[in-house]
């Protein structure tokens, strides 16, 4: 079973009602209800292998939460197959999600009025781990995530990071080869997610854990993925790696001269003659970026001529970050001029 | 089956953890015991016999039916109301278990607890400050633990079965609220059915509420000969058999068009 995930034409149309206005209109609603089709996933397809970290990423309302819904079995899609873990999510259910994990980062699966180790000790059993399991794989997990002083505290009580590592400690508990990650990291601290993050790297290379994870922060993915899947009002937009995103996209770097005095865009224009380069002004005082093609011979020679003709007190050089790679996308709708 | 018994556990530990909602749960019980008591004492006069009750029959039955009650007694329609309103069955749905099951394994929780520590200690107290009449025959407190286990099915079964409309009406509180009431008039908790008129009790007949309340506190007051006893056995475990069909058929149809909300 090479492909882990595979999904076929999938989509989901839900009916959403509204409501008409003022008290009328409500009387109105009584009668007949007006409703509307929004479609939350148009007919996508991919696959995913086994050991693969996803990242699937979109803006809001994209249909992420969706699309994991109906991979985890929770909806049922209005059109298209999925077979996940080799199972059809809605037949043969307790087997299947036996071979799941799943965690949303909205909402807790912990119970909520329990100290942290009962809500583990009730999932053990209703995972049917055994003790050994149990034992050896628990107290890595336990102490790779620091959560050891937590066990003994009701879930109310944890801080939303502690929550956080307890759910995912959770999530993993029967050792799925299959992890679904919903915004996970929402809301955390740098430590946190950093410790989050070399967690599943730590168990996608010692089990080989599948993970598609949705994240708004994309050093998560950058940290994580080597595949993006990019959707946008349900279509896929982008499925590919994040470094040819990159390439693609990024092409260019920013040169940016902190000046010792005050310079005018009519003085540095002439510097930039026959090369393919461009100046914006910074927001900081005599700061000044040049935009250029990733080119060894263009930077060294901005530089050569902006330092040979004016004084500065400090140079950087930035590529452009992901993160605005994607904005642009997103802003766009398309990749490359192209819809996947 | 481990994880269905386990269940049981954590409602216990739930239960401890709201130790306050115990106390006053004791206090309106109480009162209400009371308040009943006096009520009949009055209404009875110098009456020897109602409908074939006596007067401390009379006491029995409603000091037996508030502590049966409180095993009997769960708030799942609630739970589940609100838990499909907040999206939290997402996560139930992705559990291997029977989401309704561990329902009831829930409701049990909580019933064995109110059994242990609020039941049996409650009828000790009320048995010292009224008069209240123990069979001493065996074979009724026998065929008495063996009604109100029915009793708890068949009023879980009903609030399953409000729950889960839930699905279907989304806002259902008005529902779960209209059942209570139902449940607390019809059931036989408040007034016993054989006080009802003639027409009212036939109509009783069709219905499940009377296996809730009513039959255990007639076993328990020797209210019911022997073939009545094995007649009201027989129609709590009618109920409880019937009352399965209509939840299953509710509850897939449910899956099939469940909404989770938010995320
Ligand atoms: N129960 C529902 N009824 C009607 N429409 C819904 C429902 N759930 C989601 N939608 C719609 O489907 C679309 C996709 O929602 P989804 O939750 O999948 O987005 P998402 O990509 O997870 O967004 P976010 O990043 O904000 O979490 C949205 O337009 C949303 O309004
Ligand atoms: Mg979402």
């Amino acid at each position: 079973m090479d492909q882990v995930i595979q999904v076929k034409d999938l989509r989901k149309d839900f009916k959403s009602h509204s409501s008409r206005p003022g008290l009328k209109g409500a009387f109105r609603d009584l009668f007949n209800r007006n409703y509307s089709i929004i479609s939350a996933v148009k007919d996508i397809s991919f696959e995913v292998k086994q050991g693969e970290m996803v990242g699937y990423i979109g803006e809001n309302g994209a249909g992420k939460s969706t699309s994991i819904k109906m991979l985890t079995g929770i909806l049922t899609p209005t059109d298209g197959t999925v077979t996940v873990n080799g199972m059809n999510p809605h037949k043969e259910r307790e087997k299947f999600v036996s071979s799941i994990g799943v965690v949303f980062g909205q909402r807790s699966q912990l119970w909520w009025d329990i100290a942290v180790q009962e809500s583990f000790k009730l999932l053990k059993k209703v995972y049917n781990v055994s003790d050994e399991d149990y034992e050896a794989h628990m107290t890595h997990v336990i102490d790779s995530l620091d959560i050891g002083p937590l066990l003994d505290k009701p879930v109310r009580k944890l801080s939303l990071g502690q929550r956080m590592r307890c759910e995912l400690a959770a999530a993993l508990l029967h050792n799925p080869p299959l992890l679904f990650l919903d915004e996970p990291t929402i809301g955390l601290d740098v430590l946190v997610k950093l410790k989050i993050r070399n967690f599943l790297k730590e168990i996608n290379e010692k089990y080989k854990t599948t993970i598609l994870l949705t994240t708004h922060d994309l050093t998560d993915i950058e940290a994580l993925c080597e595949r993006v899947i990019m959707l946008d009002e349900g279509q896929i937009i982008y499925d590919g790696k994040l470094a040819n995103l990159r390439s693609n996209w990024g092409e260019g770097k920013q040169i940016e001269f902190q000046f010792a005095e005050e310079v005018t865009k009519d003085e540095l224009s002439p510097l930039m003659k026959e090369l393919d380069a461009e100046w914006t002004a910074s927001e900081r005082k005599n700061v000044w970026v040049a935009n250029v093609v990733n080119e060894e011979h263009v930077i060294s020679e901005v530089i050569g001529r902006v330092v040979a003709a004016h004084r500065i007190t400090d140079v950087k050089i930035h590529e452009i970050s992901t993160e605005e790679i994607i904005r642009n996308i997103y802003e766009e709708g398309v990749v490359d001029g192209k819809i996947y | 089956m481990a994880k269905y018994i386990e269940m049981i556990r954590i409602r216990f530990l739930m239960m401890l953890a709201y130790r306050t909602n115990y106390y006053s749960g004791i206090l309106i019980y109480s009162i209400n015991i009371g308040a009943y008591y006096f009520l009949w004492s009055a209404i009875y006069g110098d009456k020897g016999e109602i409908e074939g009750l006596s007067v401390i029959q009379m006491t029995t039955y409603i000091a037996v039916a508030w502590m049966a009650r409180a095993f009997y007694f769960n708030n799942i329609d609630r739970e589940i109301a609100q838990e499909i309103k907040e999206g939290k069955v997402a996560v139930e749905f992705i559990r291997p278990y029977h989401y309704l099951t561990m329902k009831t394994m829930q409701g049990l929780g909580e019933g064995i607890f109110r059994l242990g520590f609020f039941s049996v200690p409650g009828m000790i107290i009320v048995s010292l400050i009224f008069p209240i009449n123990f069979s001493a025959a065996l074979s009724t407190w026998l065929f008495f633990m063996v009604s109100i286990i029915f009793s708890f099915i068949v009023n879980t079964q009903i609030n399953l079965l409000t729950g889960v409309m839930t699905f279907f009406f989304f806002n259902n509180d008005g529902l779960i609220r209209a059942k209570r009431v139902v449940i607390d008039l019809f059931s036989g908790l408040l007034l016993p059915i054989s006080f009802y008129p003639v027409w009212a009790q036939s109509v009783m007949d069709f219905l499940p509420f009377k296996a809730i309340s009513y039959i255990p506190s007639m076993i328990f007051t020797d209210g019911f000969s022997r073939n009545e006893v094995w007649d009201a056995l027989l129609f709590q475990f009618v109920w409880a058999l019937i009352l399965i069909i209509p939840i299953q058929v509710l509850w897939i149809i449910a899956k099939r068009q469940l909404i989770v909300q938010g995320g």
